[in-house]
């Protein structure tokens, strides 16, 4: 009897399933989603909400119009900053229509990072409105520890791609058309910098991963009510 | 500092009122914690809704425990992951030394993990040759003064920074000695530094998992520091090591306790990271381990499946209970002498170490009910500590002395005309010796109140012979339900002196 | 031609309140549960609740052979004799319409644990769930049940008030005594910091661990202290007994007394008596 019979030996008569039962019946609230108001909501009220969420969790946003700007604008953020004008860059190919390669006074370089590289720039699968978290995975084109290692990380957020809540995230990964068939290596959702209240329940940022995550928005959103842009 | 046992619970609990840092470390907790919850659940209207819809699922899981477990195994077999089914705590660390050696590891790094604890991985890793470095900040610093965590999910919150920045210089020696280290941001710009050397540096990272997902075979680790993530990234081979009841059925029911656990953990809306990792690197990924371990332990709980304390199962290890318990909060999580204090190491210590080893554990407690009342699972701690006590009073594992008064006590609380006899004796006695001050400093076999309060002098006649004296003849008799017959408009009987 | 004078709108006269009939009262059939404290130590919270409760309309008795709920064997693991005790009172309140005790824990005990305590005794597990169907804390009671807030009395000073936590958390008091308070003429209620956490008392908790329960009663009384009120109340005796002898031991003035004493007012008697623990020739807290 290996360990493995054993345990599930003893799960059986704990729960008076004998072996070979199969799946048990779906439980009554399976096709219960139970979603919080605050991840439901218009494109306007939802972009509205994750900035506001993002803000309160020091998260830095900075708006562009379109995609072709954001080299310019992340050169001119770390500039402002008195950040690094060098950064670590996700080889995702949608990367390389960002204006990354032609910005001036930024130098770029693509591929996975193991500590050298102070700032990174990483595309991101969705932003969540409920808790102004981003959804980042892995793949060929995103390696995990950009998101880690440097002190600064930077993340492009697409407006049309801002979700209310984290199964609508979800979604986005089961959905073939971002990730393929199968489940990324990590699924994960990025809530601000590092931080950290081991030491007498203050407060401190950057143990051990970035110091800041600074987000890049992008594209606008019609209001819907008065004309306004988001 | 040897280590405090169960059964000492009084004396560690003496010691630990002593310890003025200890104390204000506490106070400050408990506080906050007050202070903050009804805010950040207040801020999600659906918080109660969600805490059913969270038990339903933990209750539905447990009930068909095999068949989740079995499906896990084979989505993280589909992955490239491996699944180590391990009985106790022996299994799982001989398990994990192996596949250490397997990959010719020299150094481990460590994600924070109670599970880790109860089954004294650290050590015995270490003992076999291992460097094993501790990487959430909170564990590394007790890992330097060699404590173990007083709270499971803010390890060090026992310590002052006086304490911890006194343990860097001891340990970080190669810095300059005169350095400051007076403010915590200080402290963890180093932690940081040391830290990454050994993330880059570690063969094998070993991470816990808050749940574990039967749809995709997936762990998910929550953590603000993001140490979880270098942790299980970096290395060659990831491990984790769960314990049976973290599984949950699908991605929506992880995704539902989320709203639930940082809540309740540390008054956050969700923690910085949650990492939803699936097998080993996938073919043409850039980072990432080529292996995946995945230790799935018992280690007692297929004991608590079985019983009445299956409740207990759906423990999410928010620390929610302990932060919120009087009891905790006056003596720490070191005070209870397991790997679990508080509530929850009320009810688990005596499952994990056996009952004659812990039962002062589930005997402290007033029953004031604060941890039920914020446990995000609703589990129903004081009546399990009860239960905990009717095992232990079955099996005369309690003092004599209370056993004895006890029984005395219900023998006669049995026996009403006995007992109003033998009470007017008593309250006669007692008053007599208050003499006119209207309470006693000092009465003979009542220490345990006279230690830290006056006891109040009865008023004098007990209320049923008053109520029988003067409202003649409308006392009810002592057949069950015929009322004599009440006369109308008259109050009640005046109080005498 | 001048404006024609503007005369303010005529207030109706207020019609007093119609006074109750003169007669036999024909409210439900309460069995008081006095508790064992409340019997044993202050029957003056009896003699209050009990007048309370026919100022509500009720028709008040009080079984003699009453002795204790129970609670003392059934948190200390002995259910045989928790159960047998439960028998008895079940045995002696069941006819009654309502079963209502001053007290959070005791009323607790009979609403939750008994039908728990009793489950596997066929006979009584049915009895049981039904004594728990009627059984109500006092305050709780006058207000959810009989909607009565005509409080007669005045305590014309501040107080302070302690929520006891079998009350609060198995019950869900909180914020009945505040309503009824509200109701006595002149008393200002400051509210305690920490209202809600627990006094140390526990029953035998006390006893057993009398270095961490005085850690939690010395909190409790310097949050009641930094109030600045001169009285504090609560609905169970235990706590209140608990407090008083802290405040006594530390020398504090501030007194402590069962809310009913307050409520009851002039009902039951020309004076209040002393407060827990104090002489009988002390103030009346009215300071």
């Amino acid at each position: 009897m290996t360990a493995r019979d054993d345990i599930l030996g003893r799960i059986r008569t704990a729960t008076n399933r004998p072996e070979g039962a199969g799946p048990p019946p779906a439980p009554e609230y399976a096709n219960r989603p139970l979603i919080p108001a605050r991840a439901r909501g218009t494109p306007a009220e939802l972009t509205r909400r994750f900035i506001a969420m993002a803000i309160e969790v020091d998260i830095s946003i900075d708006r562009v119009a379109e995609a072709g700007g954001i080299g310019a604008a992340i050169a001119a953020w770390l500039s402002a900053e008195g950040l690094p004008d060098r950064a670590v860059v996700s080889p995702d190919p949608a990367m390389d229509a960002y204006g990354l390669d032609d910005a001036p006074g930024l130098t770029i370089h693509r591929g996975a990072t193991w500590g050298d590289d102070l700032v990174s720039i990483t595309p991101t699968i969705a932003g969540i409105a409920e808790t102004g978290s981003i959804m980042v995975t892995t793949g060929p084109g995103t390696p995990y520890t950009l998101n880690f290692l440097p002190e600064t990380h930077i993340a492009i957020v697409h407006v049309d791609r801002i979700v209310g809540g984290y199964e609508d995230a979800w979604a986005r990964v089961r959905s073939n058309e971002e990730t393929g068939a199968a489940l990324p290596r990590t699924v994960t959702m990025i809530t601000g910098p590092s931080r950290s209240s081991d030491i007498e329940r203050e407060v401190t940022v950057g143990v051990h991963g970035p110091k800041r995550l600074h987000i890049v928005l992008v594209g606008d959103i019609e209001s819907g009510t008065d004309g306004k842009k988001i | 500092m040897a280590h405090q046992t169960s059964l000492d619970f009084s004396k560690n609990a003496a010691r630990a009122q002593a310890d003025a840092d200890l104390q204000s470390a506490l106070a400050k907790l408990q506080r906050d914690t007050r202070l903050a919850r009804p805010v950040i659940t207040g801020r999600l209207p659906e918080f109660e809704d969600l805490r059913d819809r969270a038990v339903a699922i933990k209750d539905h899981t447990l009930a068909n425990l095999d068949h989740y477990l079995e499906a896990f195994e084979a989505n993280v077999t589909d992955a490239g992951g491996h699944v180590h089914w391990c009985n106790d705590a022996g299994g799982a660390r001989e398990t994990i030394l192996q596949i250490c050696r397997d990959t010719d590891a020299k150094i481990v790094g460590k994600g924070k993990s109670m599970v880790s604890e109860e089954i004294a991985l650290n050590d015995y890793l270490i003992a076999h040759g291992l460097e094993v470095v501790e990487t959430d900040l909170g564990e590394y610093i007790l890992q330097l003064r060699e404590e173990t965590p007083s709270h499971v999910v803010m390890p060090a919150i026992h310590l002052k920074k006086e304490q911890i920045a006194e343990t860097f210089r001891d340990h970080h020696t190669t810095l300059d000695p005169d350095r400051p280290l007076d403010v915590p941001s200080d402290m963890t710009e180093e932690a940081r530094t040391k830290l990454r050397e050994k993330f880059l540096a570690a063969d094998v990272g070993i991470t816990g998992a808050n749940m574990l997902i039967a749809e995709t075979g997936s762990i998910v680790v929550v953590t603000n520091e993001g140490n979880g993530d270098l942790t299980q990234t970096l290395p060659r081979v990831h491990i984790v090591i769960a314990a049976i009841e973290k599984v949950v059925p699908r991605v929506e029911d992880a995704l539902s306790i989320l709203r639930i656990l940082a809540r309740s953990a540390t008054g956050q809306e969700i923690t910085c990271y949650t990492t939803f990792a699936t097998g080993p690197k996938r073919p043409d990924d850039l980072d990432g381990p080529e292996e995946f371990h995945l230790i799935l332990l018992d280690n007692g709980r297929t004991k608590l499946l079985e019983g009445e304390f299956r409740d207990v199962l759906r423990c999410i290890r928010c620390g929610a209970c302990q932060s919120a318990c009087p009891v905790y909060g006056a003596v720490g999580g070191h005070a209870y002498g397991g790997v679990y204090g508080g509530p929850i190491g009320a009810v688990l210590t005596p499952a994990l170490d056996g009952i004659d080893k812990a039962w002062p554990l589930p005997e402290a407690s007033s029953f004031c009910g604060n941890c039920e009342a914020v446990c995000p699972m609703r589990i129903p701690l004081p009546g399990l500590m009860r239960r905990w006590r009717d095992i232990a009073h079955k099996e005369k594992l309690n003092k004599a002395g209370a056993r004895r008064g006890l029984a005395l006590w219900a023998w006669a609380a049995q026996r009403p005309a006995l007992y109003r006899f033998g009470a007017r004796i008593a309250l006669r006695l007692l008053k007599t010796l208050s003499g006119r001050r209207g309470y006693l400093r000092r009465v003979p076999l009542a220490g345990g109140w006279t230690t830290a309060r006056d006891l109040p002098a009865p008023e004098g006649g007990t209320f049923i012979d008053r109520w029988q004296k003067e409202s003649r003849g409308k006392t009810q008799s002592n057949t069950a339900g015929n009322t004599a017959g009440n006369t109308a408009g008259n109050t009640a009987g005046k109080t005498g002196s | 031609m001048t404006a024609p004078p503007v005369t303010p709108p005529v207030t109706p006269p207020v019609t007093p309140p119609v006074a109750p009939p003169v007669g036999p009262r024909v409210g439900p059939r309460v069995g008081l549960f006095a508790t064992c404290l409340v019997d044993l130590y202050r029957p003056s919270v009896g003699f209050a609740a009990a007048s309370l409760l026919e100022q509500a309309g009720c028709d008040v008795a009080v079984p003699r052979a009453q002795v204790c709920c129970g609670q003392p064997a059934y948190n200390a693991g002995d259910r045989t004799n928790a159960a047998a005790i439960a028998r008895q009172t079940i045995d002696l309140f069941e006819g009654f319409d309502y079963i209502v005790a001053p007290s959070g824990s005791c009323a607790g005990m009979l609403r939750h644990h008994y039908p728990d305590l009793l489950s596997d005794d066929p006979p009584y597990a049915a009895r049981a769930q039904s004594v728990a169907d009627k059984t109500w804390e006092l305050i709780a009671f006058l207000t959810d049940v009989r909607g009565w807030t005509d409080i007669d009395a005045s305590w014309p000073a501040s107080v302070t008030y302690h929520d006891a936590c079998s009350g609060l958390r198995e019950l869900g008091i909180k914020d009945q005594p505040r309503q009824l308070l509200d109701q006595v003429e002149g008393l200002e209620l400051h509210e305690l910091e920490a209202a809600d956490v627990c006094c140390g008392f526990g029953g035998t908790f006390c006893i057993k661990y009398p270095e961490v329960s005085g850690a939690m009663v010395d909190n409790k009384v310097d949050d009641i202290v930094a109030t600045g009120a001169a009285t504090v109340l609560s609905g169970d005796l235990g706590c209140l007994m608990n407090i008083a002898g802290r405040l006594s031991r530390r020398g504090e003035t501030v007194e402590a007394r069962h809310i009913a004493e307050i409520l009851a007012g002039p009902a039951i008697g020309t004076t209040i008596g002393p407060a827990i623990g104090r002489a009988a020739n002390s103030g009346d807290g009215k300071g």
